[in-house]
């Protein structure tokens, strides 16, 4: 599968999510420049972490004007996997190819630590190897990761179960002492109503080998690739 | 012209950054103060000589750039012609 992981001046992620890619989805992985205009021969985009644009404004508002997003928006819309992880999750919301926003962290500090997330009822491309209440251990690392959404724009993510994953103990409880960022209803990732699109503030790139702490992150891209 | 947008966290968003320094002007004895938000101040000049045509195009740029309209509310000011 052919891989882009575009490259936004400011990413900071991008070459450990070229790393984990190569290391579980194969050889065939590449930068794009986020000037570039054609992403048409990539079968999976990725938007890495970051601080796009030094976070200026709002993270993630004016990496969603660079020149590549038009064509990210082409190729989410065509129904092509894009994976965007924590400042690429940002720009996702940003760009309206996931709803609502990522604001402040309630507790207003940057937090860099594992955590644990649980798989919720919600199928897509990039979960389809997870089992349902799967607990995985995958660090975040952001400032901005506090998820809102509007009570209407909740319901329709459970009804639809576009919620990918939700924040937990190790046992996979929910609590607000597991929330780090106060995001509403524990949100960790969520995915569009199509489920080609997937945003998710935890990295699961900084989790795919023992020697970092964990392993669990690699099921994301080994989902990613299963399909092929 | 020279033009003033103030961007609000919408009404009933929490702003955790507002509680923050309200509490901490709590502590420094400034126990009236209430209800302390934060939000920006974003100034520029414009080239434009007709108004409406100026208003039209604030408008714009507040909606598709300066502000996420998810969580955050504008209003502006012409301060100079």
């Amino acid at each position: 599968m052919k891989i882009g992981v575009v490259v936004f001046p400011g990413s900071n992620c991008d070459h450990d999510m070229y790393y984990a890619l190569k290391l579980v989805a194969g050889d065939d992985v590449h930068f794009i420049w986020h000037q570039d205009h054609s992403i048409h021969t990539y079968q999976a985009v990725v938007l890495p972490g970051g601080f796009s644009y030094g976070d200026y404004l709002r993270a993630g508002a004016i990496a969603r004007f660079s020149p590549i997003m038009s064509e990210v928006i082409k190729f989410a819309k065509s129904g092509k996997p894009v994976l965007g992880v924590c400042n690429g999750f940002q720009i996702l919301t940003e760009s309206g190819l996931l709803p609502g926003a990522l604001r402040r962290n309630q507790n207003l500090r940057f937090q860099c630590k594992h955590v644990y997330i649980r798989k919720e009822n919600c199928e897509s491309i990039f979960t389809r190897k997870l089992q349902k209440n799967q607990v995985l251990s995958v660090p975040i690392a952001h400032g901005e990761g506090n998820y809102f959404i509007d009570q209407d724009g909740l319901k329709r993510l459970i009804d639809n179960q576009q919620i990918a994953f939700r924040y937990c103990s190790a046992n996979g409880d929910l609590g607000e002492e597991f929330n780090p960022n106060g995001s509403i209803d524990h949100i960790a990732g969520i995915i569009n109503e199509k489920g080609n699109v997937l945003g998710m503030m935890p990295h699961p790139e900084r989790a795919v080998e023992l020697l970092l702490g964990s392993q669990d992150g690699r099921i994301i891209f080994e989902s990613l690739i299963a399909g092929e | 012209m020279k033009v003033l947008v103030k961007v609000r966290l919408k009404n009933g968003i929490l702003d955790p950054q507002g509680k923050a320094v309200n509490n901490a002007l709590h502590h420094l004895g400034f126990h009236t103060i209430q209800d302390v938000r934060i939000g920006k101040l974003i100034e520029f000049n414009m080239a434009e000589k007709n108004r409406a045509e100026a208003e039209k195009k604030i408008e714009q740029a507040c909606k598709k750039l300066l502000t996420n309209p998810i969580i955050e509310d504008y209003t502006y000011e012409i301060t100079e012609e």
